[in-house]
């Protein structure tokens, strides 16, 4: 089923699972309060802590992006949890007036698994980096993917360790000089979509920075889509690593090396739709030059496909230097996610079998002295 | 006690005039050894199940290989299972077996050490082959070469005995065969007049899918009782009286299970939902499984993808008002430390189980010790103070449970359970609680829902000032929302703080919370009859069972001792300096290299001797008596005459 933007009103989606079984304790602790408060403005997700990114970092501008589009999706704020690890990004909960946990360092998507497969009437939510998210939690990342519990991943890539003061990260391009690098790096990077798709990721996206009408498309699909979502965000380190996407940014290249993704049209791109995107010989995609093929032999976008290898070959179209870049949304495929499922085996296990406690503890082979 | 299949009943005629005479003994110990391969626990769990039936106190003893399947028929293959049960109250699993079973030459060579002279022995002479006498270095048979002349010795040949009761079953040679262990519990079960409708009930649901193979095991099971019944081999059978019990339900319970009933109690008595993130790791996956089952009662499990998502995923549902638990051993204590500091830094409730093994590293994963004492208490980087209690025995599991669950919602805080390899597979008789009786936690639970600060604000970290607890305010709580996290945080707001004195305030008000909680314990118990004695021993854990049967032995022999055993190891209990000081000496045995002793001289100043071991296995009565009994002879400058260290419990 396609999830578009027109439906947000109507499938409130990280929501919407009435009649899950929450304890009374939860249940009584979280209805106190009459009427959800919806209604929303970007001031109202605002909180008082003073933002501390270093001024001119692409952070502040998801952040406000983030602030203005969420209201729109008709969540109460009690109702969503930002769950973040370390790194600059990290400190994204701080500003957000929400629920949020600041946790410890890669595990922000175990943590909001727990939460969420407890909690399935939340909108959990896991801001993390490229260091976070692919390095040190890269376990709980794809584990995270793979079962497709209901949560909305943001990873900041900026492609550096900014915290720690400017280390090449697991994103960063071979021979990259760094303070721990000073003859280039040796590490082939990862590209973060094409990880979450060989986890068979339900959605995956990504956007940029500075492109506010572009991230809050994503983000918007991405908040409604049932199941693990992961968005890819390039951001700016202008302190230690700045200009990185500027070859996708700067007017005069980015047209030439952007691919944008919508879903239903053809993947042409570039300066008069002077280069679209093929299937090659062996199965995968290639960059073609429009003139020089047949128009019905330029791939039309199909973002729901249930086969991840599509999506995954898209993903392999760019280099590391970003040339030929796809933006949006690789993939969007509907499957039961873990949260639901795992309160479906409780719904199951209490139609079978009455909570008798006292039976429990007498259990099978019981004696008694007189 | 349990109805007995009419077909098995022993009588002391059997056909053919053969005279049988039954002796009556107080107490037993039984070993069962054999290949991993050849279903001794399996035998072992039904043999302690009839026993705790028929209404005989026991303990247990499983001794298994990491190995699930070894090479057949060597040394690194032998597993065992011991039990111990008798017409009174029992402590220990027993020093050394009073009847060894041997199911092939490893399993006698690695055990025959243990059975003292005199003992019977009993062997399956089937499996004593040239070639698996060779694979243990048996340069003749030991059961023909009149090397086991120092005990009673009887050759049974159980494999081909077995395979001839099956005959017409059905089944292949090599299948028929596996069916020994059955004939080995029926022909113990007569010698031992063991109530048997519980096992044809239980291998009639075990293979409920495979009729034929339940056939065979109930086959082999009679044939072995009936051997018994008619063989001249065995002219004795032996009575134990039911043990004196305080009148009650009772079951039979492993630590493992009584832990995880502990919990599911917890979260009945509170009203939480109960999460548990797990990574399976022995010998703690058996809790896992256990709660796994319970779905019905609102526990969710959640086989992580390690150690670290394991405890990170309770401490995100405890985040959302559930009751976050995480179970393991001692290697994954060690990678779920950061998170651990976590839930102290957002004083969050969790339950950390780890049931200790040998280590270090990957160490002795199926033997038991009590060597992480000091790495739950300071195990974390910075002051991480977090409270710590032990469980004493098996049953007793499910009442440390449901206390460090209490501590846990009382006082928003991470605890530490330390089980041991012991406790949880050893089982004994447990007197089922009324569920009335257990401790309600509601009260611990409260969550917030109004604005605590004077300007309508909410204040995550505005305390308790009884407990110091903070407010737990779950998500989805409107106008309560607040972020909290690893960073230090300022008094009250919660807010990140870098504060030089906030900072030395937080860590101290936080290592003051958990020592508060001493003030919720009850007085130390101390288990001296006579009152006079000057020697204490105080232990934790799984080593309450032997150092209360050495107790025992000293107090027969005419000296007093006095028995402490801590559950709070952290904070300790108010009284327990004081109670230390009273006495000449204080000697403290642990499966480890003296780590309460290290806490208990730090922090008391008392000059607590350590008496040692990590042989993987329990203490011996025995050893501990005279432990004791030098401890008390050079407290009173000459020794007495009698000796402690022989006799039974």
């Amino acid at each position: 089923m396609s999830t578009t933007s027109s439906h947000a009103a109507e499938h409130v989606h990280d929501l919407g699972m009435p009649g899950n079984p929450i304890s009374t304790a939860i249940a009584s602790s979280v209805a106190s309060q009459g009427e959800k408060q919806t209604a929303l403005k970007a001031k109202d997700m605002k909180t008082d802590q003073e933002v501390r990114w270093c001024p001119g970092c692409g952070d502040y501008v998801i952040l406000n992006a983030v602030q203005s589009f969420l209201p729109s999706l008709g969540i109460a704020r009690e109702d969503m949890v930002i769950v973040s690890g370390i790194g600059c990004s990290s400190r994204f909960p701080y500003y957000m007036n929400t629920y949020g946990m600041h946790s410890i360092h890669g595990r922000a998507p175990a943590i909001a698994t727990g939460l969420a497969a407890s909690r399935p009437d939340l909108s959990v939510w896991v801001v993390t980096g490229d260091g976070d998210a692919l390095s040190i939690g890269g376990n709980h990342l794809i584990h995270t993917l793979r079962r497709n519990v209901n949560l909305t991943i943001l990873l900041f890539n900026n492609r550096i360790y900014g915290l720690t003061k400017g280390q090449y990260s697991p994103t960063s391009e071979v021979g990259k000089v760094t303070k721990s690098t000073p003859m280039g790096s040796l590490d082939h990077p990862f590209n973060p979509v094409s990880l979450a798709l060989g986890a068979d990721a339900t959605f995956v996206g990504r956007a940029m920075d500075s492109d506010r009408k572009g991230l809050t498309d994503v983000l918007r699909q991405a908040a409604e889509h049932q199941g693990t979502s992961l968005v890819e965000i390039y951001q700016n380190c202008n302190i230690f690593n700045d200009g990185a996407f500027d070859l996708l940014k700067d007017p005069a290249t980015a047209p030439q090396w952007t691919i944008p993704l919508v879903h239903g049209e053809p993947l042409v791109f570039g300066p008069d739709g002077a280069a679209c995107v093929v299937r090659d010989e062996v199965g995968g995609l290639r960059i073609a030059e429009t003139n020089q093929v047949e128009a019905a032999e330029i791939v039309v976008h199909d973002a729901h496909r249930q086969d991840p290898s599509y999506a995954f070959a898209l993903s392999r179209l760019s280099t590391q230097d970003l040339r030929y870049t796809p933006m949006g949304v690789f993939r969007s495929v509907q499957k039961p996610t873990y949260d639901a499922m795992m309160a479906e085996q409780l719904d199951v296990a209490r139609a079978q079998e009455t909570a008798d406690f006292d039976a429990l503890l007498t259990g099978n082979d019981t004696w008694t002295v007189a | 006690m349990t109805a007995t299949d009419p077909s098995l009943v022993p009588s002391t005629s059997a056909p053919g005039g053969l005279v049988k005479s039954v002796v009556s003994l107080d107490r037993v110990v039984i070993r069962l050894a054999g290949d991993s391969g050849d279903g001794m626990q399996l035998t072992g769990n039904r043999f302690t199940s009839e026993t705790a039936s028929f209404g005989n106190d026991l303990s247990t003893l499983p001794n298994f290989p990491a190995e699930i399947r070894a090479p057949t028929g060597t040394l690194p293959g032998v597993s065992s299972f011991q039990l111990h049960f008798a017409d009174h109250d029992i402590m220990t699993p027993g020093d050394a077996p009073d009847v060894l079973v041997v199911m092939n030459p490893a399993a006698l060579k690695a055990n025959i050490a243990d059975l003292p002279g005199g003992g019977l022995l009993i062997a399956d002479s089937d499996e004593f082959s040239p070639r698996n006498l060779a694979k243990v270095g048996y340069a003749s048979n030991p059961l023909e070469d009149g090397s086991l002349e120092g005990w009673q010795l009887v050759s049974v040949p159980l494999t081909s005995m077995t395979t001839e009761a099956l005959k017409d079953s059905g089944l292949g040679k090599k299948e028929a065969e596996r069916s020994k262990n059955m004939f080995t519990l029926g022909l113990l079960s007569w010698m031992y007049h063991r109530p048997t409708e519980g096992t044809i009930r239980f291998l009639e649901r075990q293979f409920r899918r495979k009729p034929e193979i339940a056939a065979a095991n109930i086959a082999a099971f009679r044939a072995g009782f009936n051997y018994g019944e008619t063989t001249e081999a065995f002219a004795v059978s032996y009575e134990i009286k039911p043990a004196p019990m305080a009148p009650g339900r009772y079951r039979n319970i492993s630590g493992n299970q009584a832990l995880s009933l502990g919990l599911v109690a917890a979260g009945q008595r509170s009203g939480l939902p109960i999460f548990l993130g797990a990574y399976p790791i022995t010998p703690a996956s058996d809790i896992l499984h256990e709660l796994s089952k319970h779905k019905a009662f609102g526990v969710r499990t959640f086989q992580a993808e390690d150690e670290i998502a394991g405890v990170s995923a309770a401490i995100g549902a405890s985040f959302g008002g559930a009751l976050g638990i995480t179970t393991t051993s001692g290697p994954g204590i060690s990678l779920k430390s950061e998170a651990i500091g976590l839930a102290v830094m957002t004083e969050l409730p969790l339950v950390v189980v780890d049931v200790q093994r040998g280590g270090p590293s990957t160490g002795l994963p199926t033997k038991t010790e009590q060597s992480d004492l000091l790495q739950a208490m300071f195990g974390r980087n910075g002051e991480a103070p977090l409270p710590v209690i032990a469980p004493r025995s098996p049953g007793d599991c499910f009442d440390a449970a449901l206390e460090a669950c209490r501590i846990a919602l009382a006082y928003r805080t991470p605890v530490i359970l330390l089980s041991d390899g012991y406790l949880a597979n050893g089982a004994e008789p447990w007197a089922v609680p009324d569920v009335d009786d257990l401790p309600d936690l509601t009260e611990a639970v409260r969550f917030a829902t109004e604005p605590n600060g004077e300007n309508g604000e909410f204040l995550p970290y505005l305390r308790d000032p009884e407990t110091l607890a903070r407010p737990w305010a779950i998500p989805g709580t409107a106008g309560m929302q607040h972020r909290i996290g690893g960073l230090e945080k300022a008094d009250g707001t919660g807010n990140i703080s870098y504060d030089p004195a906030n900072h030395d305030f937080m860590v101290r008000t936080r290592q003051a919370k958990v020592d508060g909680i001493a003030a919720s314990l009850p007085p130390t118990e101390i288990d001296d009859p006579d009152g006079d004695a000057r020697v204490a021993v105080i232990g934790w854990g799984s080593t309450y069972g032997p150092i209360g049967a050495a107790c025992r032995r000293i107090r027969r022999s005419g000296r007093s001792v006095a028995q402490l055993h801590l559950r709070h190891l952290n904070p300790m209990p108010a009284d327990l300096g004081d109670i230390l000081r009273r006495y000449d000496r204080v000697v403290c045995p642990e499966m480890n290299l003296g780590q309460l002793a290290m806490l208990l001289r730090a922090k008391y100043l008392v000059d607590v001797e350590s008496h040692t071991q990590v042989r993987g296995l329990p203490f011996r009565a025995a050893e501990l008596a005279a432990v004791l009994q030098d401890a008390i002879d050079l407290t009173q400058g000459a020794p007495l005459g009698a000796d402690a260290s022989g006799g039974a419990e």
